[in-house]
């Protein structure tokens, strides 16, 4: 049986690559984007103000009130701008970590910081927004710890959604920059150096170029993350995110749930676009 | 690189606050697993270790453990079939629309988690009329981790000189005897550390889950969701909680071995094979697959 199909396919690369695809292009074309056309139709869709109802017909209702409610315009704006600075303050901690693990540590560093790096990625995700909410809380290490300064912790709001989120998809960034900076040749630094370049400028003008499509890799998870999560901002703000206003419609008003949804599938595909012509895809 | 003695001494301290900022919420939460209150105070007024036995003995917990590892597993197996013959396809075969499969392949986790729940709860219930069922949930992670796999796949195909599969064909091995006996064999570790991170992100996912799964069915992180709220179980929680960290020492050491043997025997002889690689849980040199 298999030496017969092994026969048809000899010789014959199309048949092949239709073998090769034909399951993963049926599960993610058919079925996951098919999924997505069908929220897409779904956000134009309408529920009837009184019976509760979905009206099958298309509107661009819930779009209009998206644009036109000031409410909802916050909420976009305000996931937009956490998910830009977490990726901002995750790139920033990053690199200097990823940048010692890839070309300043010893072999046996190097080791010990993988596992370290990859050990928070293993544990519970809730169980570390938890941790942060206790942490943050008025009785919380934050406080006690701040005390003696005199100063107090930021308590629950914007600023812990920022601070916890940033902690969360730390290691989504570090790893992408690890590994793109470890694909950088130590000849080419040696050259920069023997050329007679500072490290300053050495890192300016050849290790940060070369690094930078990873950083781009890291950035589309630790804003994708950003911008979908709705369970840390429910426990450490009592802020709305994209998400939250997503969870609390579902069941009520389906169609504006959707339209909420179109949100950030527009803003990520957009910005896949990008960093695919940045060279990031290579990296993730 | 050649660093000053003040620039090193700088990048150590980065380092050092860069971790510490990782650990101290994880070493808080490992603490309050002993607290011997169940009021998250700090500090904790005394420790106690009746949390322990408590938590193995939680058989809801127990059971939804169970229930993740299943759920785990299979969604790990189908992204390991589907990714590796998507990155098959892409490595070796030049076609119409290539560029598109990583774009696609990518897709499913760069959309946040709950824009891909919503969407396939969706399309099951209202379309498919499915009810969701454990076997949901396990489509949605499998979805997601796909990626993984394809990216460890594709950057170990890309690395692997073609030469051999040329070497096995002139031989006269057919297509799927080329596969089984050479191509397979150089992926192996490239794939085990690629389904060790699948796993640990299906393992660990809530949003997709919360959205796919039945009623009266649990994964690990729903329990926890659930029991977070109720003040008598929290301390359970956190104990549940550092057990799972504990027992993940294991697959992250498991998969740096796996990786780090492969290289003392030079298994994946490559066109540019340079020293120093390492790979531990998924993480490549070449490409890193990180969800």
């Amino acid at each position: 049986m298999s030496r017969r199909l092994a026969t048809l396919f000899h010789g014959r690369p199309r048949l092949q690559v239709g073998a090769l695809l034909a399951g993963p292009m049926a599960w993610l074309v058919v079925g996951y984007l098919g999924s997505l056309a069908v929220l897409l139709v779904a956000a134009f869709w309408s529920v009837d103000p009184l019976s509760g109802e979905l009206i099958h017909s298309l509107s661009l209702e819930n779009f209009e009130t998206l644009l036109n409610e000031p409410v909802y315009r916050d909420i976009v704006g305000r996931t937009v701008l956490i998910a830009a600075l977490v990726t901002l303050t995750d790139a920033v901690i990053a690199f200097p970590i990823a940048f010692y693990m890839a070309k300043v540590a010893s072999r046996r560093g190097k080791a010990i910081l993988v596992v370290a790096v990859l050990i928070p990625l293993w544990s519970s995700y809730l169980v570390k927004v938890l941790s942060w909410r206790t942490m943050l809380s008025a009785g919380g290490i934050v406080n006690w710890a701040l005390a003696p300064l005199g100063l107090s912790g930021p308590g629950f709001g914007n600023t812990a959604v920022w601070l916890v989120m940033s902690y969360l998809w730390l290691p989504y960034m570090i790893l992408p920059i690890f590994a793109g900076l470890e694909r950088i040749p130590d000849s080419l630094i040696s050259a920069s150096e023997d050329l007679g370049a500072s490290p300053l400028t050495t890192f300016r003008r050849v290790i940060l170029p070369l690094a930078f499509p990873a950083v781009v890799a890291g950035s589309i998870f630790t804003f994708a993350l950003t911008l979908g999560d709705y369970i840390t901002p429910k426990l450490v703000s009592n802020n709305q995110f994209i998400g939250n206003v997503i969870f609390n419609n579902i069941s009520t008003n389906l169609p504006l749930a959707s339209a909420l949804a179109v949100v950030p599938i527009v803003v990520m595909i957009g910005y896949l676009l990008v960093a695919r012509r940045l060279g990031a895809f290579e990296h993730i | 690189m050649r660093l000053s003695r003040r620039s090193t001494l700088l990048l150590r301290t980065a380092v050092a606050l860069g971790l510490a900022f990782v650990y101290i919420p994880l070493i808080v939460l490992a603490i309050y697993a002993f607290n011997a209150s169940n009021i998250l105070e700090w500090p904790p007024p005394g420790l106690t270790l009746e949390w322990f036995p408590k938590a193995i003995h939680e058989e809801f917990a127990r059971e939804a453990f169970l229930t993740s590892l299943k759920a785990a597993s299979v969604a790990t197996a189908i992204a390991l079939v589907l990714g590796t013959l998507a990155a098959l396809a892409v490595a070796r075969h030049r076609f119409f629309g290539r560029e598109t499969i990583s774009f696609l392949v990518i897709l499913p986790i760069a959309l946040p988690g709950i824009v891909t729940g919503v969407a396939l709860s969706n399309t099951f219930t209202q379309v498919l009329g499915v009810d969701l069922s454990l076997m949901t949930v396990i489509v949605g992670h499998a979805t997601f981790c796909i990626v993984v796999i394809y990216n460890n796949s594709i950057a170990r195909l890309r690395r692997l000189s073609t030469s051999f599969e040329e070497a096995s064909a002139d031989l006269g091995a057919n297509t799927w005897q080329t596969f089984r006996h050479v191509t397979l064999p150089s992926m192996r570790s490239a794939l085990g550390a690629g389904a060790l991170l699948a796993f640990g992100l299906s393992f660990d996912e809530i949003i997709v889950t919360t959205f796919t799964i039945g009623a009266g069915e649990e994964t690990l992180p729903i329990w926890i969701f659930r029991n977070l709220f109720r003040p008598n179980q929290l301390p359970i929680v956190n104990a549940v909680a550092v057990i799972v960290v504990l027992i993940s020492i294991l697959p992250v050491y498991i998969a740096y071995r796996l990786t780090r043997e492969e290289e003392g025997t030079g298994a994946a002889p490559a066109g540019g094979a340079r020293g120093g690689r390492i790979e531990g849980g998924g993480v490549e040199t070449e490409a890193t697959a990180v969800p």
